[in-house]
């Protein structure tokens, strides 16, 4: 399976899903991912074992996506923001229970009912937790239709390696628009779960999914292990991509669909002879810290560029730590910003440090 | 030559219950036990256990559990069923759980006609949280969140879950049992094994609602409970079969 295809980005999030051994997906309808569950009602029902079933919430999806996960299953569900903030309660279950999930956000304007047009205003919730507790999503965030199909692949090998709900974080850009991809051949393994609940059969114990944990002690002990799982997923699994941030002075730090609109502000930048590179985090959580501080440290500056208010900024400023100021651009409510509105910013920084033009 | 005539259910494990003197979950539990044992099916069981009273459910029965957050436990024994199509799948759920916050999932897994059990125990009040009003409070009924009693025209009429579900084509065997008494009992019995059966037989869902009582938060002695129990649930809760669907 190595031919190119022009796909929808929420088509091949549904492909690649199916070719890394996903059978269950649970969702509900949400503009703008709903091309990715009319996917997997086509294309589920056609497999051995496939199954789809449209839930009667976003609420009810994640919660079957807690049974399917816990009786040991490759599972997916998707949404859009709106339907992200249904699934908080049961992202919670799933996190402190440790089940293996991929959870889909086709990122759409906010808050409340907000719009149906591309944003990034979700980073908050997909990255700090989103739900009640101390936990974390790893959460991926591609940039190309390409990159939705290889992230989707390794979200489901994160998710079983750690035994931790992923998320893959994109927007209705990505979702909406169509590129070449290719679902590549998949080289990992399938991770035995022993702890699955499959009917106790021979087993010498019952296995129970659960989050619960009367006694204080327990919990915290509970807790204490989340938190020694999330520093190797911190320590091992962080993943970013760097361009021209050999002599760069204004370092633009963005995100998925942004930062293919930032690609293009520094090249316009370096037309200009400022020296402009870009840093792209590939993980949001765990975020890719040192690496930025590195790389700030060799810099003068930082913009973050993002489709909302200022999210990804406040994670930029603590990678730096104040070793150089952090300045935002952002527009939102499914407003993109052009290459030329950010060029506008870096112009802007450059001026005010009196920086060569 | 002894012959042992009583003895705990496989079903069950060896663990003392949290359960307040006079509740009826541990008689229901037994029930759920020795049907799952009479059908031989313990070992290809997996449990969904509720938030409430009932919340460690987990810990007694002897069976692979799933704890499903408060009200989900339909939607959550939808994931396992549809992953493992040829398990048993029960849930086992209070009223504030399943005819509250969890309504959605309930009425959409009856209607889905998914094959799963689900052992419904109404006591008329919430338990776990010290006694607030349940959606199957009776009117007049006064609670920790009712202290004037259930009003009507503030707070409505109890929700009838059984005749409410019996109206879905995917419910294929609703019922509403008690369990105060030998004869109630056996009743109880014999409609939570035609409600496995149903799953056995992958003809759809089917649901047994258990009344039961609350003595600890009814403020009542576990004989007074009973007498309540017979005396004011019933009428407003009709025993009986509700669907009984063969195919």
């Amino acid at each position: 399976m190595s031919e190119k295809l022009l796909m929808k980005g929420n088509e091949a999030i549904g492909e690649a899903a199916v070719v890394a051994g996903c059978r269950h997906y649970f969702g509900y309808p949400i503009t703008p991912q709903s091309e990715l569950i009319e996917y997997m009602a086509k294309r589920l029902p056609k497999l051995d074992g496939g199954v789809f079933v449209q839930a009667e919430s976003e609420v009810a999806a994640i919660n079957m996506v807690y049974g399917a996960a816990g009786a040991g299953a490759r599972v997916m569900t998707s949404s859009s923001s709106p339907g992200m903030s249904l699934k908080q309660e049961g992202i919670s279950y799933i996190a402190g229970a440790e089940l293996p999930c991929v959870i889909v956000n086709v990122q759409r304007g906010g808050p409340g009912l907000g719009g149906i047009q591309p944003a990034q205003s979700d980073y908050f919730q997909a990255t700090k937790g989103g739900g009640h507790g101390d936990y974390h999503c790893v959460v991926l965030a591609p940039n190309s239709v390409q990159e939705m199909a290889d992230l989707t692949g390794l979200g489901f090998d994160l998710a079983d390696q750690y035994r931790t709900p992923v998320i893959l974080l994109a927007d209705g850009a990505l979702g909406q628009m169509m590129e070449p991809v290719i679902f590549k051949e998949r080289t990992s393994k399938p991770v035995a779960k022993p702890w699955a609940t499959t009917g106790v059969g021979e087993r010498a114990q019952t296995n129970i999914i659960n989050s619960l944990f009367l006694k204080p002690e327990e919990l915290e002990k509970h807790n204490e292990h989340l938190q020694a799982k999330y520093a190797t997923i911190t320590e091992k699994e962080i993943r970013w991509e760097g361009s021209m941030l050999e002599d760069a002075e204004l370092v633009l730090v963005a995100y998925g669909i942004t930062s293919r609109i930032a690609y293009s502000a520094m090249e316009m930048a370096r037309a200009e002879g400022m020296k402009v590179g870009l840093f792209r985090p590939i993980t949001l959580w765990p975020f890719p810290e040192k690496a930025l501080h590195t790389v700030l440290s060799k810099a003068s500056a930082a913009l973050a560029v993002e489709l909302s208010t200022g999210q990804m900024v406040e994670d930029v400023r603590l990678a730096s730590n104040g070793v150089v100021p952090v300045h935002f651009y952002g527009r939102s409510g499914g407003m993109i910003m052009t290459p030329n509105q950010i060029l506008d910013q870096i112009r802007k920084i450059f001026q005010a440090k009196g920086g060569k033009q | 030559m002894t012959e042992k005539l009583f003895t705990r259910p496989e079903g069950l494990k060896d663990i003392p219950t949290h359960y307040c003197p006079g509740c009826h979950h541990g008689i229901i539990h037994r029930l759920v036990a020795e049907v799952i044992d009479e059908l031989d099916v313990r070992k290809q069981t997996i449990a969904v256990v509720p938030v409430g009273c009932s919340v460690l459910a987990y810990d007694y029965f002897n069976m692979d559990s799933q704890e499903a957050a408060h009200g989900r436990a339909p939607a959550v024994a939808t994931g396992i069923k549809r992953v493992h199509p040829d398990k048993v799948v029960f849930t086992y759920q209070g009223d504030g759980d399943i005819a509250a916050i969890g309504c959605a999932e309930i009425v959409h897994a009856a209607a889905r006609g998914e094959k799963i059990t689900t052992i419904f125990v109404n006591n008329a009040i919430y338990g776990m949280t010290g006694g607030q009003m349940a959606p199957t409070s009776l009117v007049g009924q006064v609670t920790a969140t009712s202290p004037y009693g259930r009003q009507q025209p503030l707070a409505g009429t109890p929700i009838r879950l059984s005749e409410m579900l019996a109206t879905l084509d995917g419910a294929k065997f609703i019922a509403r049992v008690s369990v105060n008494g030998p004869k109630n009992m056996a009743n109880a019995r014999a409609a939570i094994k035609k409600a496995f059966q149903v799953q056995l037989r992958g003809e759809g869902f089917a649901m047994v609602e258990v009344l039961s009582t609350c003595p600890t938060n009814w403020g009542k002695t576990a004989l007074e409970a009973g007498q309540w129990l017979e005396e004011h649930m019933v009428p407003q809760f009709p025993l009986g079969t509700y669907k009984n669907v063969q195919e």
